[in-house]
């Protein structure tokens, strides 16, 4: 039987491996990337992906041949007695303890740019998350938020494209996550706080806003549209918007 | 002498009042840390139970969101035509994980096996504080009452997720498991937490003043070094949950506030009180439950470590290494909470520091992976049904630790926080790593808990089903990850990018159906082999530590022998012994040592 049970643990790498390869050809896999910072953090992906891959595959290989050479009903050779190897040891200590660090120090950088280096212009936007809608606030002609000629809407984003954007995010009630897939950007957003999210989208289309962080029994449908346009076409959008909630006042 | 006298007086009075009583102090209000242990077995398996169908619940609706449940769908919901409304939904979530994480895991661990286990593998007779022990189980019966009442409020039972981040948890209008069943779901938690501390306090003592002669700290099982390290974290961590509960309770109950900013307007009512940070709760929260994670996985590692050793007829690779290592998991465990809040909009050069730290922490976890796979090569492996358990352990800990990475990856968890992806990885270490873990150590020490072996054939059954199932349904979960499919959704599938992935739900979702009837087969296994069971010697399994050497089962006092100990746990296939196992207290070939009794 010991064969048969190495030969079952021979099959976690095998159909892991498998089940990582196959996913992308399936449509199972991370979504299109639309913008500028996201190469950066699907390579990381994949550079975990690979890396771990090939620990996962080796020890798992490993494990499986121990499993079937020292079967006790097959290896007639004597029971090693031994507790351990002093150099063994030290060598399975450094080795991984440089190479996670390697990792930990590989990441920082865009980590840095994703989340610590805001960049020095206005916010574009406001999007305040509320039991369950995103409630979004443009600053008008006076290129202000808070100020009495803001724009607002509801669940309707639009931004343009190509263009750098400074998104600031609150929450009226609860938390909620601001996590735009393709868009590789995802945010909590808690009450009482003011957090600036940036990034710079590249492809013009329309996206679903997904709400990552359990808000209430309506956590489910929080969604939202994000559709990024051409600037002329944001523009007339927004004079629009201010047309139509003029006229509503 | 005084306690000697005042324990004879005791059981001299227990027998003069007749049978109902002594019953009741032998097998309900027990002293006796094994009956304590097998109280506690029985009611986190039965929480078990409770806490899978939940998760069946929870995966019927990912399948088939908004269907009627086969045969308990009229029953539960009959005013939606046997649906799960979306309020039940978060509240199957939020309970599914109180459950298994306070209910089944850590009590398990700690309560059944440390109970059971720690005096009987150190060479006590019972605990240092056998009625503190009492108490500490007893003190899970509020908890349990709790949880169960939370589900007949009204609102339901807390629905917040079982971290129960503020103000979703702690403003009443947020949600309906915020009103009443929020305030039991936290009381629930204050009584496990003092059960968990009288555990701890009793553990740590018993662990340290009660060893039998000759056990040094160095010939301790790595069971026990798991233990004792597992009580120290307790007891260093707790407080601060305890603390973080209380003042959750009193922002609820007394609207102090500590959670609850500035103006905040919850369903169109203002929240009163402002003045606290809802992130002040996370930080306090992981604090213990990011501990809590290692508090619900060092027990099994110690416990997989013997039962590998054992099965391979070889000693423990690198044992110093493996108790370093576990010591290094707690030291480190406390200072990686914050990698649970990296999109939590805590200071992201905080992140950096996290990220760092929580890397660092796979070192003695890959250190201890090496060092199983060091103690099976050379071996004579016996695939016996707790060695496979164990194997297992180590190969699904393998792909929880390596998964674990990615989180860790800052820029990484950017995309899958929040994801399927981490509900696989928790379940990769609290299910592939724990509970095979646990199910390996039930079939170990069953033996010794009853006196009789459970059947090997449908053990390995089990084994088998659940193994493939398991991988059926959580491996895949990764690749849902990586479509950004999130957690915690009644039903994702109106989102575009979501719906395709309903096949591979569907596919997971037969898989826990067969998972979940898998575990048919222990059951009936367990129940009969508790009275139907072959009857076993002393040391079923040849094997090396104190427990092996007592009665099975023990009676009470343990050892019908002073144990003395003369060697570690490991020395399996040694040279100077006639066997291929030389038990802990055998005296040496020459020289001193006191002969057990032959048995």
């Amino acid at each position: 039987m010991g064969r048969f049970w190495s030969l079952l643990f021979l099959l976690v790498p095998i159909l892991g491996v498998l089940c990582f390869a196959l996913a992308p050809a399936l449509g199972y896999w991370l979504p299109p990337d639309i913008s500028e910072h996201g190469h950066r953090i699907d390579h990381l992906f994949m550079f975990c992906l690979y890396l771990t891959g090939a620990v996962f595959i080796a020890t798992e290989v490993v494990l499986f041949w121990f499993m079937w050479r020292y079967d006790g009903r097959t290896n007639r050779d004597p029971v090693k007695f031994s507790h351990g190897s002093h150099n063994l040891e030290i060598v399975w200590t450094i080795v991984p303890a440089a190479t996670l660090l390697f990792i930990a120090i590989y990441q920082m950088d865009a980590w840095a740019d994703a989340k610590i280096r805001t960049p020095n212009i206005p916010a574009t936007v406001e999007v305040t998350g509320r039991q369950f809608e995103w409630r979004i606030r443009y600053p008008g002609p006076d290129g202000e938020l808070a100020t009495e000629d803001d724009i607002f809407g509801v669940n309707e984003l639009h931004l343009p494209v190509n263009e750098q954007i400074v998104l600031n995010l609150k929450s009226m009630d609860v938390l909620h996550d601001f996590f735009v897939p393709q868009l590789r950007i995802k945010q909590d957003a808690v009450p009482g706080n003011k957090i600036p999210m940036w990034f710079t989208a590249r492809e013009t289309g329309t996206y679903e806003i997904v709400c990552a962080e359990l808000c209430g029994w309506g956590h489910y449908k929080m969604k939202g549209r994000l559709t990024i346009e051409s600037r002329e076409a944001f523009d007339a959008w927004l004079k629009q918007r201010a047309a139509e909630q003029k006229a509503t006042q | 002498m005084s306690t000697t006298a005042l324990g004879s007086h005791s059981v001299a009075h227990s027998h003069a009042s007749g049978g109902a009583l002594a019953f009741l102090r032998t097998y309900v209000f027990s002293i006796d840390h094994k009956v304590i242990g097998i109280q506690f077995l029985f009611s986190t398996l039965l929480w078990f139970v409770v806490g899978g169908l939940l998760a069946l619940a929870v995966r019927w609706q990912l399948a088939w969101p908004w269907s009627e449940m086969p045969i308990v769908g009229r029953m539960l919901f009959s005013a939606q035509g046997g649906q799960i409304s979306p309020e039940f939904y978060t509240m199957l979530v939020t309970m599914h994980a109180s459950v298994m994480i306070f209910f089944v895991i850590i009590p398990i661990l700690a309560g059944a096996f440390g109970n059971f286990l720690i005096p009987l593998m150190i060479g006590a007779d019972d605990m240092a504080f056998p009625t503190l022990n009492m108490l500490s189980y007893w003190f899970m019966w509020p908890a349990f009452f709790c949880m169960i009442l939370a589900f007949f409020v009204e609102g339901g039972a807390s629905a917040s997720g079982w971290t129960s981040y503020p103000p979703l948890s702690s403003v009443a209008s947020a949600a309906p498991g915020s009103h009443s069943g929020q305030t039991l779901w936290l009381l629930g938690l204050i009584f496990v937490g003092v059960s968990s501390m009288m555990g701890s306090v009793n553990y740590m003592t018993t662990m340290i003043q009660m060893r039998a002669p000759g056990m040094t700290m160095f010939r301790l099982p790595m069971t026990i070094w798991a233990m004792f390290i597992t009580a120290v974290l307790q007891a260093f961590a707790l407080p601060v949950l305890t603390a973080a509960l209380f003042m959750q309770l009193t922002d609820r109950l007394l609207g102090t506030g500590f959670f609850v900013p500035e103006g905040l307007i919850v369903n169109g009512e203002s929240a009163g009180a402002g003045g606290g940070q809802p992130l002040l709760w996370q930080h306090l929260f992981w604090f213990y439950s990011h501990p809590a994670v290692y508090i619900m996985i060092l027990p099994a590692m110690g416990m997989v470590s013997d039962i590998i050793s054992c099965f391979a007829r070889k000693p423990l690779f690198g044992y110093k290494p493996m108790v370093y290592s576990i010591a290094g998991i707690a030291g480190l465990g406390f200072i990686v909470w914050g990698h649970h809040m990296f999109m939590s909009g805590m200071n992201p050069a905080l992140g950096m520091t996290f990220m760092v730290s929580t890397m660092m922490i796979a070192l003695p976890s890959a250190i201890k992976t090496f060092n199983w796979l060091g103690t099976i090569w050379g071996a004579r492996i016996q695939y016996t049904t707790p060695m496979l358990f164990a194997l297992s352990f180590v190969s699904m800990f393998i792909i929880g630790g390596l998964s674990g990475i990615f989180m860790a990856a800052t820029p990484v968890d950017i995309f899958i926080h929040d994801t399927y992806f981490i509900v696989g990885h928790i379940h990769y270490v609290l299910f592939g790593g724990t509970a095979f873990g646990v199910f390996g150590a039930i079939y170990f020490w069953f033996p010794k808990m009853f006196g009789r072996t459970m059947n090997e054939f449908w053990g390995k059954v089990h084994f088998l089903l659940s193994f493939i199932f398991f991988n059926g349904t959580f491996f895949t979960m990764h690749i849902l990850g990586t479509t950004g499919f999130p957690r915690r959704y009644a039903d994702p599938y109106h989102f575009e990018i979501f719906a395709p992935t309903q096949t591979l739900n569907q596919f997971m979702t037969i898989c826990a159906l067969g998972m979940g009837a898998s575990q048919l087969i222990f059951a009936a296994n367990f129940f009969y082999s508790i009275f139907y069971g072959p009857r076993c010697g002393r040391n079923p399994w040849h094997s090396n530590t104190l427990e092996w050497q007592a009665p099975s089962p023990p009676g009470h006092g343990n050892f019908d022998f002073q144990p003395v100990v003369h060697r570690g746990p490991y020395e399996y296939s040694s040279p100077e012994a006639t066997e291929d196992y030389y038990p802990q207290t055998a005296p040496p070939p020459e020289g001193g040592g006191h002969a057990p009794p032959a048995h």
